[in-house]
């Protein structure tokens, strides 16, 4: 498939204007400046392009909720902060293709009227603020940002705000917390962001990969968009593809490519001899799959309907050699570092199932640990402001539905069994 | 202390409607300029700056793992991510191999104060695992030799 997101990967020289520009860039920000903003919105929903950052929201409906009201101010947010792990997919497009991202900011912003932008870069990425930064001075210099905008009246201004190390900030609403300068937690919804937002303004969130896909939907069509992959579910997807592989990286391929596809083809299969045990589909949050689930189509409905998630489009590969009682470990250790003091089962049901997993896996646990990590899991999914503990508890459901023996033999044997 | 770089604190502010949300490019500017850790007087600084309580200046900055609060660490800061696809390619040994070749435990910092060691959680770098930060810097696909010569370029 002619590669759209990742066209420039590795390419020594296209985070620079000029040659992004001879390669075609910026074109579909001069058609879109010609086209009424409402068409625009339209052309994106027919599009069917879904939200890149997890969520799989129609991105063209979510710009429709912006007020049409010219005199309030309305602001973009992209989220850039990449935190769920093992997901790495953003970082290649802002590393290598700077500029795609902002053309396809300034489309959007055109769109739905905003006149700022920020992009929450997370702080470890230095590398990518770097290169965003100066293909943001890259782009005032040419006059695609500033006022007036190729002398059509359009007014924009793009900065960059950096995160300095919390995994909570890629939750839409701590983002805009974070931005304003409060502790990055996460807000009450209603009132969403469209309608107050940053600064109490109309604000759309998008991720990276999902405002990359802009561009071309303006310049080739949001038939074509559509046309590429599941109906529901279209476009080109990136797949970031991490553990015991011949080849991880990133690969950008349909919507409803199948892991095995994934996995077999693309990234030239098992990393040794020993056999697949467990995929996570989608950053890990998402539920794990086994051997017999990989024919799933990768896109947002398909993964769902097996009772995962596609999410980041994050698949992590681990073979037989792998303990799932400390993969659980690792993941829930990461959730309760990463949660935000909020709520109380977050905050403290976190740190409590990390305990147990940490007390399994070191040899020490007791017997009944298994059912009471099962007890934790009710208690605490659903039951909290923003979805960072159920993305815990549905990874820990997960690892316990497909290798609830795993779990029970740390109890009783003090061992792993593997 | 923020007097040498008012220059780059005028370009913050001008990025926000509001002062209070320059607090965290400012914290981070007066880590950096404190050589890797954040004091009282820089954060009472900031307050002042951005006409913000102390406590609000203090409950940013201990919201964020990267700021170091009243912590000193050493010139440079080694993070080993230890999520699960760096743990899955090795990075327990990783680990193992960066503490006894700086002969300090995580957490620590080695005498001649030129490193701080300390574990990450996933640094986004997955399809190069296993892999850490120095400083701004990402070292990946490690291994035992080349965290040696790593370790060798920095003076």
């Amino acid at each position: 498939m002619e590669k759209i997101l990742l066209k420039n990967l590795n390419n020594p020289d296209a985070h620079k204007i000029d040659v992004y520009i001879k390669g075609g860039g910026y074109k579909a920000f001069e058609a879109a400046l010609k086209l009424q903003p409402d068409n625009i919105i339209q052309m994106v929903k027919d599009s069917g392009l879904r939200g890149r950052g997890g969520a799989g929201f129609s991105t063209g409906l979510k710009w429709s909720f912006i007020p049409k009201d010219p005199t309030i101010k309305k602001y973009l947010c992209c989220n850039a902060d990449e935190g769920e792990p093992d997901t790495f997919k953003d970082r290649g497009i802002m590393d290598w293709d700077p500029h795609l991202l902002i053309e396809g900011m300034l489309i959007s912003s055109y769109a739905f009227g905003a006149s700022a932008s920020y992009v929450y870069i997370r702080g470890e990425f230095a590398f990518g603020a770097k290169r965003v930064q100066a293909a943001i001075n890259e782009a005032y210099a040419k006059r695609f940002l500033g006022k007036n905008i190729l002398g059509t009246g359009f007014n924009h201004d793009m900065y960059i705000h950096c995160g300095f190390g919390a995994y909570i900030c890629g939750e839409e609403t701590a983002l805009l917390e974070s931005i304003e300068g409060l502790r990055a937690q996460p807000r009450k919804k209603p009132p969403f962001p469209a309608l107050a937002g940053l600064y109490g303004k109309p604000t759309v969130i998008n991720n990276v990969e999902t405002l990359a896909c802009i561009p071309a939907i303006i310049e080739r069509g949001p038939k074509w968009f559509s046309s590429i992959g599941p109906e529901k579910s279209p476009g080109p997807k990136i797949f970031g593809v991490s553990g015991h592989v011949k080849k991880p990286g990133l690969y950008e391929l349909p919507m409803g490519t199948t892991l095995r596809d994934l996995i077999y083809n693309h990234c030239g299969g098992m990393l040794t001899a020993k056999p697949l045990k467990a995929v996570i589909p989608g950053g890990v949050s998402a539920p794990m799959f086994t051997a017999k689930d990989l024919d799933t189509p990768l896109d947002f409905d398909s993964v769902a309907a097996k009772g995962s998630m596609l999410g980041s489009g994050a698949v992590i590969v681990m073979d037989e050699s792998t303990c799932i009682v400390k993969m659980a470990h690792i993941i829930n250790r990461f959730f309760s570092h990463e949660s935000c003091g909020k709520c109380t089962p977050c905050r403290d049901g976190s740190p409590w199932v990390t305990n147990i997993l940490s007390r399994l896996e070191h040899g020490d646990g007791r017997p009944g640990d298994v059912e009471l990590l099962e007890s934790l899991c009710t208690n605490i999914f659903g039951r909290t402001f923003c979805p960072l503990a159920d993305g815990a508890v549905m990874a820990l459901r997960g690892a316990m539905k497909n290798f609830r023996e795993e779990f029970l033999y740390h109890e009783k044997h003090k061992r792993c069994m593997v | 202390m923020l007097e040498n770089v008012k220059e780059e604190i005028q370009a913050t502010l001008k990025k926000y409607p509001v002062k209070k949300s320059a607090v965290m490019d400012l914290l981070r500017i007066a880590q950096r300029e404190a050589g890797g850790h954040l004091t009282r007087e820089a954060m009472d600084e900031i307050a002042v700056l951005l006409e913000m309580q102390p406590v609000e200046v203090n409950a940013a900055a201990k919201f964020y793992t990267m700021y170091s609060v009243a912590r000193p660490v050493g010139r440079h800061r080694i993070w080993v991510c230890r999520n699960i696809s760096c743990s899955l390619m090795g990075s327990d040994h990783i680990m193992k191999h960066l503490e006894q070749a700086l002969g300090v435990k995580k957490g620590e910092t080695t005498s001649d104060k030129k490193f701080t060691l300390d574990v990450a959680e996933c640094l986004g770098s997955c399809g190069t695992a296993p892999m850490m930060q120095i400083d701004d810097e990402f070292y990946e696909n490690l291994d035992a030799k080349k965290i040696d010569g790593i370790l060798k370029g920095f003076k």
